[in-house]
């Protein structure tokens, strides 16, 4: 019998478990159960009561549509590639960041968390300015070379797809991953070494099998994210390609058949219950309590000169795929081009125009009132997330194992793997009465940027709930704390860096929101994402000029966020 | 009372406090909330696209006249925001809805979510844009969808600009014309609609047959075609002929880093190679506020409100009386003919339209 098994047993009295796990998960749950199930519900029932030719037919059709069954292979296979490259790249990285220490990693650490909220269109553009047909990589190649022609053809290609997602989804892998593993106490593996072990047979027997539960919960998030993707596809992918989420959107918005709409959207649904039910028996079956230690005892200084220049290597290609698109756009929101594209200059007037407003409009808004509403958003998702998150997450270790958490773990899950458009509308359908009425209410929004935090933050507390040694908590108990108390003095501190984690997701997911957003927001109050999609849907230089600068800003906001996020755990939560 | 080593009390201490003043500002948000949404009668809400735009000043002439408040709603582009009216028509989001369009009326009128109104205004609105007999949908601005051009490429090349769409199958064409998907894209659909209503539907797939042959570059969105590929716009993009609006250029003017004495590109409005979007306001079904959704109708369509919209949404009035500010009146080219696609024949043919371009074009 393993250590971890014999732990259980020990801990818990089964009834009385499962009745305080039942009580947690009532917060998270009732939330989910009004601000999820019943919209969902709602618009899948109306959707499908509109077929005329009942509840079969939709489904029949999707069975045998080639457009269909084309679509669910396409979202499955990229999904899997992108997962499979995001890890590839980012577990390096967690390693990085996890083991030594070295100057202006904090700063590298909080700019790998930037992509995550740029909206789909500019980064599209910032690739473009790199590695477009009249991109920087294509005219410096075309010069070195004596070509005639852009050697490189980047946009509307497979490759770039992948690559989009890898730029969007490393931080996941490098956040979750790389705080875990630096916890992991350094003992098991230098015990190894002593014994015998050369560096691969620690890897590979030792770290690895710790560490697979944090790794599993990663890719879990990433695949999620890829196989619903659809601002990626659709613009860097172009017509060609079309996942199930294109599809939805495609059915609903310019075909309004809502019945074939509601069918893939269950499909869709069915597919994330089922990869996170299983991914929940996996990681419950792997997961073992450890004895995490304060990152001083894991890291380390970085001192031979090949170690060195490895680490290097790979931190200028990791950082060249995340930080050279957002320096060309940077850049560009400088630069004045003339009209013949001869001429360029550098300018402040995007950023100047940003302040004025030339037409009158009513629903001009200055960028710090963009900022500011986009900030409250932000801190009321990271407020509501950790409330709900904390509690559904400490349930799941308390359950775990059981049939019941597996599912409960999944139901939190499912907000990802829910269209927008079909969230949106049934928003529209189902809180449209007092005292829900919240069809136009500024309020949906930090609700609905919590449906999708959610999943991240239980994600990000899970797997350091379930590495407590249960003996902490048992001393705790004998010496008369109770549940709460051990909850407040034992848990929590052990693990403040993952609770840090945790709102770090909350804030950039709600920063960087956009679709539910664009669904629900009202004009008054417009976030960030939403100003800059206002100035790029209009032609016109300063337009333009005018989204790359608010996407500058936005970066900055969150690089900031991020930073300050970082202190706090600096100032109160100490070591760990 | 049992104490970690590591810790250090005063997290737990403050933690605690966080949390009490936390929810404390939670109750404060939802009683604020609960404060922001009163019961007030004089309350008219206008749902629409996310596009809408108007003057601060010609909205509050409106508001303090009727002893108004207007709010506005948005609810996503044009096919988002009719789904949206659609599905609450039981407990209608707003009284009225405005921005639904030529390409989408027939979804509306079949839906069945307006109340008809003859407004007194209408003997003064264009008459070949009236196309609800109705009248629960009433015309308010049109705008066309046409090729641009970026002026610049064709002078350097010695080049004409096409002027039919005969000339975009032509060899000096190649490569050079960039697209909208239409199953995702409005001004992509209109073109499509165009090039049924100049081919019909049996000919117009061998004229895209005859695009594609000629190296024609299709992407999902507007934002893409014009700031990514684009070559006449700030984005620098390869391609030097793009669907777009008759107002683009004139926006180029408006909205140029330094100012401009000439737009850079152009539109083509020669043939029937426009395709004209009439855009539609209706009172919605259901309204308590049928009074002021009828101020509100005949507002949207007297100069006033027609007169600030080129310069606010880059449509068109289609009120008589309306007068055009002089920049469009200087830089704005209007089609004589543009090609017509019935709004029914719309509805019936649009999915299956969609089909077969997506097989002839994409695969």
């Amino acid at each position: 019998m393993d250590r971890g098994s014999a732990a259980v047993s020990l801990t818990a009295h089964p009834r009385q478990g499962s009745r305080a796990a039942f009580l947690l998960w009532l917060i998270p749950l009732a939330f989910l159960g009004l601000f999820y199930f019943y919209p969902l519900a709602t618009i899948l029932q109306v959707s499908f009561a509109r077929g005329e030719a009942g509840l079969a037919a939709p489904i029949r059709a999707m069975l045998t549509s080639e457009i269909a069954r084309r679509a669910v292979w396409f979202t499955i296979y990229q999904a899997s590639l992108s997962t499979f490259f995001t890890l590839l790249l980012g577990l390096p990285g967690a390693y990085i960041f996890a083991h030594h220490d070295f100057r202006g990693k904090r700063l590298l650490q909080s700019l790998s968390g930037i992509p995550f909220v740029l909206p789909t269109l500019v980064v599209a553009a910032a690739f473009n300015a790199l590695l477009g047909p009249k991109g920087l990589v294509n005219q410096l190649l075309m010069n070195a070379l004596q070509l005639s022609a852009p050697p490189i053809s980047f946009a509307y290609t497979f490759s770039a797809i992948i690559i989009a997602h890898v730029f969007y989804n490393t931080t996941i892998v490098l956040r979750l991953v790389g705080d875990f593993w630096s916890h992991l106490d350094p003992r098991l593996s230098q015990t190894a070494t002593m014994l015998g072990a050369n560096r691969w047979k620690v890897f590979w027997h030792v770290t690895f099998p710790l560490l697979l539960p944090a790794i599993l919960a990663a890719a879990l998030l990433v695949f999620i994210f890829d196989f619903t993707s659809f601002g990626v596809i659709l613009v860097l992918g172009g017509p060609r390609f079309a996942t199930i989420e294109v599809e939805i959107f495609y059915q609903t918005v310019s075909l309004f058949n809502l019945p074939m709409a509601a069918t893939l959207s269950v499909f869709q649904l069915a597919c994330t219950l089922g990869l996170t039910v299983s991914y929940s028996f996996l990681s419950n079956r792997l997961s073992r309590p450890l004895s995490l230690r304060p990152r001083r005892f894991t890291q380390h200084s970085v001192r031979r000169f090949g170690e060195r220049l490895l680490i290097a290597l790979y931190l200028v290609g990791l950082f060249s795929l995340l930080l050279a698109p957002l320096g060309a756009l940077v850049l560009r929101s400088f630069l004045a081009i003339s009209a013949s594209g001869e001429e360029m200059r550098f300018t402040l007037d995007y950023y100047r125009e940003l302040n004025i407003s030339r037409r009158e409009s009513l629903f001009f808004v200055p960028p710090m009132v963009a900022i500011l509403v986009s900030l409250s958003y932000a801190s009321a998702t990271v407020f509501l997330s950790l409330l709900l998150g904390l509690p559904a997450a400490l349930a799941l270790r308390r359950a775990s194992g059981s049939k019941l958490s597996r599912l409960l773990d999944g139901l939190i899950m499912l907000p990802l793997g829910t269209s927008a458009v079909t969230m949106g509308l049934g928003f529209i359908l189902a809180l449209d009465k007092p005292p829900l009425d919240l069809r136009a209410s500024p309020l949906l929004i930090p609700l609905a940027h919590t449906l999708v935090a959610l999943p991240f933050v239980v994600r990000s507390l899970v797997p350091a709930l379930r590495s407590i040694r249960p003996r902490l908590r048992q001393a705790a108990a004998m010496l008369g704390a109770d549940p709460r108390q051990t909850v407040l003095h034992v848990d929590l501190p052990l693990i403040g860096r993952a609770l840090l984690v945790a709102a770090t997701f909350a804030f950039t997911i709600s920063l960087g929101e956009f679709g539910a957003t664009a669904l629900i927001a009202r004009p008054e109050y417009p976030t960030i994402p939403i100003m800059i999609y206002r100035f790029i849907s209009q032609p016109g230089a300063l337009n333009y000029g005018q989204a790359l600068a608010l996407s500058t800003i936005l970066m900055a906001v969150t690089a900031l966020g991020m930073l300050s996020i970082e202190r706090f755990r600096l100032a109160e939560i100490g070591e760990f | 009372m049992y104490h970690h080593p590591h810790l250090k009390s005063f997290f737990y201490l403050k933690s605690a406090m966080g949390f009490k003043v936390a929810l404390l500002l939670a109750i404060a948000v939802v009683l604020l909330a609960a404060c922001q949404t009163p019961r007030e009668p004089q309350v008219l809400k206008v749902m629409t696209h996310d596009s809408f735009d108007v003057s601060a000043e010609v909205l509050s002439a409106f508001e303090s006249e009727n002893n108004v408040q207007v709010q506005i709603i948005k609810s996503g582009d044009t096919g988002t925001a009719l789904n949206k009216a659609i599905l609450s028509k039981d407990n209608p989001l707003a009284d009225v809805f405005y921005g639904v369009d030529n390409t989408f009326l027939s979804r509306a009128l079949e839906e069945d979510i307006f109340e008809p109104y003859h407004s007194p205004l209408l003997g003064k609105i264009l008459e070949d844009v009236k196309l609800d007999p109705q009248n629960r949908a009433l015309p308010v601005d049109y705008g066309d969808v046409c090729l641009n051009y970026d002026k610049a490429y064709f002078q350097e090349h010695n080049l004409n600009p096409p002027q039919s769409f005969e000339d975009l199958l032509k060899p000096e064409y190649k490569g050079l014309l960039v697209v909208q998907n239409p199953a995702t894209s409005s001004p992509g659909l209109a073109f499509l609609l165009t090039t049924i209503g100049n081919f019909g539907p049996e000919g117009y797939l061998d004229f895209w047959r005859g695009l594609v042959e000629n190296d024609l570059l299709v992407v999902n969105d507007w934002e893409t075609a014009y700031y990514t590929e684009f070559s006449g716009s700030s984005g620098k993009g390869p391609r030097p002929i793009v669907v777009s609006y008759n107002s683009s250029p004139v926006f180029e003017v408006i909205y140029a880093e330094t100012p401009l004495d000439e737009p850079p590109t152009a539109a083509i409005v020669s043939g029937k190679t426009c395709f004209r979007q009439v855009e539609f306001v209706g009172i919605l079904k259901g309204t308590k506020n049928r009074k002021l959704a009828e101020k509100w109708i005949d507002f949207m369509l007297s100069p006033l409100f027609q007169e600030d919209m080129p310069l606010k949404m880059f449509v068109f009035p289609v009120n008589i009386e309306a007068q055009l500010d002089e920049v469009f009146v200087k830089y704005l080219a209007i089609p004589e003919v543009t090609a017509f696609v019935s709004p029914q024949d719309i509805a019936t043919y649009r999915e299956s339209w969609l089909q077969e371009w997506t097989e002839a074009v994409l695969r």
